[in-house]
């Protein structure tokens, strides 16, 4: 049962309060892409044990999506941060390497 | 023209709460940049109250602001008002980028009366209902048990709950149940 | 026999006698007793059979951790089964019956298994019920299942007449139990000021130490703990509850409280049990510890019990076990059972203690000197006796179990160490570590669970925390309060006095796993471990040499540890056997997981407020009322419930749905359409972002004019369909189907907030401002017309137009677009004048017999004129291209949800099936789902199939049946005759492939 601070309401949510969406920072691919990006889109997604990167909802609350870094093992919640970003920002980024030294996870580290 | 009908009727129940279905209420939907000035102005001229900050219920006089989410507040006025008010809002924001919206109909609205309040909702919200978590004037959008959920407390002892229509006997069943008269919990 | 002494009891009122049942005979007890101290009162001994052996099983212990008296309670609804006697409070009426024997508790004919223990050892079941396969769903599970479980479960037939409810509590730092240590850490903690909540399992504080005895600032340690109670309830930060379990600890300072609100009181108004779900900043765990039992032969004979549990039931209940009780230990702690009884006057033949000692530590110098007979080095070689203990066999903890002397008792009060209660802190990850010394696992404060933070979040205290000295345990329960107050962003208050406690000092206790060490085979089979489940020494051993090395899977295939006390005394005994069979240090073993809930919690806690009418949410439209009061039978679409029909007195629901597509087709029908989802998107951008939500051409619609759309997911899948009306430049109105309204609200705010972030679009969810009714027939324009107040003319509002205006003096829109192929309107108006509304269409629609019809009249309709529906057409693998819907789909649009991937490889495959119409030859209903099949069989020896039923319906206009369906070149197959299978698997039904549309295909009715 995890919390996560909605960064834009500033509400620390129950996760009865939130609907989960997957993984964060996904490029889209749409028509004229190949078929190996389309793919890695559509169907690739990591599952690291340890830092990962997951976009959540504040659903039954201010309904907005935001971004969250968390640890898959210790359940940690580096951060949460906004939706309209396309990488994490650099003092999410500095948490975890607090943890993590040399972490790395897609193309961020 | 017949009367509008709200959803339960304005029914009621007494227990460790009093329970009261108080619509219809006049409920609009402003969306947009919270931060502009015609925004405001649009939503604090019919209303008469300041412009609320994050989480806030800027309240007086049955009329009101509520601070939904980083772009959309929710107007109240009285239920006849709405038509109007609707018009000079939508003319305040000519050429804004905004979106108005009548959901008064959309909505049941139940007031809360008595000493245990906080405890009543705290049977039914993971959110932190005590006078820390939940400040007189803070509107919590949350769950009620298993249906979104908004609601703020004017007083130690007057809170109001909005949720959708068509869950109002759902809400209603709950809140009475929550409201049991042996059911006291003594916490806050 | 165990009897009530005359004096002592500190938890019983003498002056109130409490009237009970157990299997029928009469008791009286004591209000403040437990059903077990009762029956014990009442030399009430025997209380159970055991699971396996039904071995006469007695009380053991005299708390949570009891494992042998376990009854059913109540009877008829309020029967519950595996109660606790140890813990269920006396009231006035209670009912209580033996489990697990036939035909009585005295005699039970399922005894025998005992008589063949040898040949029931662990893994017995495994081994035995394998061959011949075929015997197991005949002869071995229906034998199995009638001899196996505990309790008697509910009758299906029967309600809980209880309410239940949850409790969200939000506080810095919870204590979980209420014994000198979690009080202590509360009043640490609580002169923060920090909000602190206090919770115990039983109805009363202190724990273990009044009985325990010891000083505490010089006070009694029980006048200590009510001056300590009564300094909690004046601080105004900290709540306290009895009677409520810390039942689990979970991620980010979650964790369960279980609080019996009537249980002891069942005449009482209110409900049964609320279930506290507490965030808190941090936990201390005071959850005290449990004795272990020892491991001799016999050790489960109603009369051996735990030395603690002897002395619990004369100090706190006045009862006696037995007039003769021999103590056999590996520790001190067990003489203050021999000095009790010693006190209340019992005899005590003998002390067995498999210790020497050198010099006499207090509490042996103590027992000695009372005139304690102390046989040192000594123990048990079994126990004589059957249904009761008679004697016991002493012999030398060294040896194989020769008996030196036999000794005639009635009791024997065991103790074999204690073992801290570890769940708690365990539950979320805490590790533990193996404390030689007092041979058991205490938690490893440096490995603590952590929080959302990553810092620790649960602290241990006192004897949780393997502190069994009471000074030493308050000392650190005011430790871990301070840890936790300050980890909770709490300051300690400066200066703070601990108390100080006196007690004996307690000398080193020996391990002891088995008793005597060299016993052999025939006393090891009759040397408990669990008692509940009926594993031995023996069967450890037996899984031990069959390779089971973990204790995970060594307990499953014993048993140990697994049945309803979750192995609270078992546990340690059966690790340190299984680590001794293997040669392996107990560490190196390790435990199994300790999971959530401490002890079983009742389903209706968990369920809390939801059952009966309140079970879930169901979703009621402004007309749900008139619905049920005219007699429709409703179906659930989502949580909402939607008339499927509205039969008449008499009338079958297959001929109401009959008489109300007749009626509408011929004349005049109305549906309450108010389930749909409607969403306004709003803005400049508006226009291009439904261009890339909807497969079709979106922005070119004009205002005023509808359009029928399409929607898919990134993977080209249709996920929602629904007309759009653009009110404006800038504004649409989308319509959802009836369950699709919230999700695809929440579709299109993803896309906006998480990708799209800089389009300028808001959307609001309408769907509950309106109440939209369908006018459908020859006569829809007839009605509106006569309800008057806006042109609904053929020129004034065309077929996919819509206008605003007032119907009947009501603001209404008029869509005018046709689900049915009839002349159709949509008109929605603000809900709260939905009903009236309604009202009025009925009256006026009067003259046309208007035919108010339900969802199935709506989806034989669509079916009539091959209309698709999601979720019958499709079912999250169908793309628009397979149900016929190029049209639908822009080829102009760049991009638009789904359209890369339509273009995937197995998307364009032409052997995708295809929709089709089908008529079968014999007129009949296909079923729904059946499948085409084709010649040949695949690799699983399956037919091949070329296709299935997706919608299929009795047609009242066509009088035969109709159907729709995905086969395989279907459209290029007109005329051709399929089979398909009945649900029988054998039965084939021929069918002609056809067009989809099977009623008025020129669409004439609906353009007038």
């Amino acid at each position: 049962m995890l919390t996560l601070l909605c960064p834009c309401c500033g509400v620390q949510a129950d996760e009865t309060e939130l609907a989960p969406g997957g993984e964060a920072h996904l490029k889209r691919y749409g028509p004229g892409s190949t078929d190996d990006d389309f793919e890695g889109y559509l169907f690739m997604r990591e599952n690291p044990r340890g830092v990962h990167f997951e976009r959540w909802r504040h659903a039954n609350g201010c309904g907005k999506w935001f971004l969250a870094a968390r640890d898959t093992v210790t359940l940690e919640v580096y951060g949460t941060y906004s939706a309209q970003t396309t990488e994490p920002p650099e003092h999410i980024k500095e948490a975890i390497t607090a943890k993590h030294p040399g972490w790395s996870w897609r193309e961020f580290a | 023209m017949s009367e509008p009908v709200s959803p339960l009727m304005n029914a009621r129940y007494e227990g460790l709460v009093t329970i009261e279905e108080i619509g219809p209420m006049g409920m609009i939907t402003l969306r947009g940049d919270l931060a502009a000035t015609d925004l405001r102005r649009a939503a604090t001229a019919p209303t008469g109250v300041e412009m609320p900050q994050m989480r806030e219920a800027s309240t007086a006089d049955g009329k009101g602001i509520l601070w939904m989410s980083p772009d959309e507040v929710l107007v109240l006025c009285a239920y006849a008002d709405v038509p109007g008010t609707v018009q000079s809002m939508t003319d305040a924001l000519v050429g804004t980028h905004a979106l108005v919206a009548n959901v008064s109909d959309a909505r049941a609205v139940f007031r809360l009366t008595g000493a245990n309040v906080r405890e009543v909702l705290a049977k039914l919200s993971p959110a932190d209902l005590s006078p820390e978590g939940l400040p007189l004037g803070e509107v919590k959008r949350t769950r009620m048990a298993q249906v979104p959920a908004a609601f703020w407390l004017e007083s130690e002892e007057e809170a109001t709950v909005i949720c959708f229509r068509s869950v109002a006997d759902y809400v209603m069943g709950l809140l009475k149940t929550a409201a049991h008269p042996a059911s006291a919990v003594g916490f806050f | 026999m165990s009897t009530r002494l005359a004096t002592s009891g500190r938890l019983i009122d003498r002056s109130k006698q409490v009237a009970f049942t157990f299997n029928g005979k009469r008791f009286t007890g004591h209000a403040g007793d437990t059903l077990a101290s009762a029956l014990l009162a009442n030399d009430q001994m025997l209380m159970g059979r055991s699971f396996k052996y039904h071995r006469p099983r007695g009380v053991v212990a005299s708390g949570a951790e009891e494992p042998n008296a376990l009854v059913n309670l109540g009877e008829g609804v309020t029967h519950e089964p595996n109660a606790r006697a140890t813990t269920t409070e006396l009231f006035e009426g209670l009912k209580a019956t033996s489990q697990n024997h036939w035909p009585s508790l005295e005699f039970d004919v399922g005894a025998i298994n005992q008589k063949f223990a040898r040949f029931l050892p662990a893994g017995f079941y495994y081994k035995m019920f394998i061959h011949p396969r075929p015997f197991w769903k005949h002869i071995y599970e229906p034998f199995i299942r009638h001899s196996a479980g505990l309790g008697k479960a509910p009758d299906a037939e029967t309600r809980d007449p209880d309410t239940y409810e949850h409790f969200y509590a939000h506080v810095d730092v919870l204590v979980v139990g209420g014994g000198v240590a979690g009080l202590q850490a509360a009043l640490t903690a609580g002169q923060s000021g920090l909000k602190v909540l206090l919770i115990e399992q039983t109805a009363f504080w202190g724990g273990r130490t009044p009985v325990d005895g010891g000083e505490i600032d010089g006070k009694s340690a029980e006048d200590w703990i009510t001056e300590a109670v009564a300094a909690l309830e004046v601080m105004p930060n900290v709540t306290l509850r009895t009677r409520c379990m810390g039942s689990g600890v979970y991620d980010h300072g979650y964790v369960l409280g279980y609080e019996r609100l009537t249980d002891h009181a069942p005449e009482a108004d209110g409900p049964r049990h609320r279930l506290w779900r507490i965030r808190t900043k941090q936990v201390v765990t005071a959850t005290g510890a449990i004795e272990r039992p020892l491991s001799f032969s016999g050790n489960d004979i109603p009369g051996v019990m735990l030395a603690s549990a002897v002395r619990d039931y004369v100090v706190d209940y006045g009862v006696s076990i037995g007039d003769r009780t021999v103590v056999v230990t590996n520790n001190d702690d067990a003489y203050r059972t021999a000095l009790t009884l010693k006190k209340a006057g019992l005899s005590v033949p003998a002390i067995l203690d498999v210790r020497v000692h050198v010099h006499a530590p207090p509490l042996v110098a103590e027992a000695k000197a009372a005139g304690i007979r102390v046989l040192e080095g000594m123990g048990i070689a079994k126990v004589v006796g059957g249904q009761r203990v008679k004697g016991v066999a002493v012999c030398s903890q060294a040896g194989e179990g020769a008996m030196v002397e036999e000794i005639a008792c009635d009791c024997v009060a065991m103790s074999g160490g204690w073992s801290p209660v570890v769940h708690l802190w365990s539950h979320c990850g805490g590790k533990l570590l193996w404390d030689e010394e007092h041979a058991f696992f205490r938690p490893d404060a440096s490995r603590a669970p952590t929080g959302a933070d990553g810092l620790p979040f649960v602290t241990t205290a006192g004897t949780a925390n393997g502190h069994l000295h009471l000074n030493d345990a308050l000392q650190d329960a005011h430790s871990a309060g301070k840890i936790a107050l300050e980890r909770a962003g709490g300051k300690a208050e400066a200066g703070a006095v601990v108390p100080q406690a006196q007690g004996p000092d307690e000398a080193a206790m020996t391990p002891v796993w088995l008793m005597p060490q060299g016993a052999g085979y025939e006393l090891k089979m009759k040397a408990w471990l669990d008692y509940q489940n009926d594993v031995k020494v023996s069967d450890v051993q037996l899984a031990a040499r069959e390779g089971y090395e973990s204790v995970e899977h060594t307990k499953r295939y014993t048993t140990l540890g697994m049945a309803t006390d979750q192995g609270k005394l078992s546990n340690i005994n059966g690790l340190a056997t299984l680590s001794n069979a293997l040669g392996e240090a107990i560490p190196q073993v390790g435990t199994t997981t300790f999971r959530p809930p401490y002890t079983p919690i009742s389903m209706g806690a968990i369920a809390g407020e939801a059952r009966g009418e309140i079970f879930q949410p169901i979703r009621k439209t402004p007309i749900h009322a008139w619905h049920e009061k005219n007699g429709a039978a409703f179906e659930p679409v989502g949580h909402w419930r939607r008339p499927y029909c509205f039969p008449k007195d008499g009338e079958s629901k297959h001929d109401a749905v009959m008489r109300e597509v007749k009626n509408t087709r011929e004349s005049l029908g109305l549906l309450d359409a108010s389930t749909l989802g409607k969403i306004i998107v709003k803005g400049p951008d508006a226009g291009r972002f439904l261009d890339m939500m909807y497969t079709n051409m979106m922005s070119t619609l004009k205002p005023g004019k509808c359009r029928y759309g399409l929607m898919c997911s990134e993977n080209g899948f249709l996920m929602d369909d629904g007309v759009v009306a653009r009110i404006d430049e800038d504004t649409f109105l989308c319509h959802t189907t009836t369950g699709g309204a919230e999700h695809i609200h929440g579709h299109m705010e993803d896309w906006l907030q998480c990708e799209w972030w800089d389009w300028k679009v808001y959307t609001a969810n309408v769907t509950e401002e309106y109440a939209q009714i369908a006018v459908v027939g020859p006569h829809a324009r007839d009605l509106l017309e006569a309800l008057g107040g806006m042109d609904v003319s053929k020129d004034a509002l065309a077929f996919m137009e819509w206008k605003d205006g007032e119907l009947a003096g009501i603001p209404a829109r008029a869509y005018r677009i046709s689900f049915s192929g009839e002349l159709s309107y949509e008109i929605a108006v603000p809900a709260s004048f939905g009903q009236a509304f309604w009202d009025l269409c009925m009256q006026v629609g009067a003259q046309w017999n208007i035919t108010p019809y339900g969802t199935e009249c709506l989806h034989i309709m669509r079916a009539e004129k091959g209309f698709i529906m999601i979720g019958d057409e499709t079912d999250g693998t169908v793309i628009p291209q397979d149900l016929g819907l190029n049209w639908a789909i822009s080829k102009k649009k760049e991009d638009f949800l789904g359209k890369r991937a339509q273009e995937r490889s197995h998307m364009t495959d032409p052997t995708r099936w295809k929709l089709v119409g089908l008529l079968t030859e014999d007129k009949s209903v296909l079923p729904d789902g059946a499948y085409a099949i084709k010649d040949g069989r695949n690799a699983n020896n399956q037919r091949n199939t070329q296709g299935r039923v997706t919608s299929t319906y009795h047609s009242p206009m066509l009088e035969r049946g109709i159907a729709m369906g995905l086969v395989l070149d279907g459209p290029e197959r007109m005329g051709e005759i399929i089979h398909f299978m009945k649900d029988d698997g054998e039965t084939l039904v021929a069918a002609k492939i056809v067009s989809p549309v099977f009623y008025d295909p020129e669409g004439e009715k609906q353009n007038v």
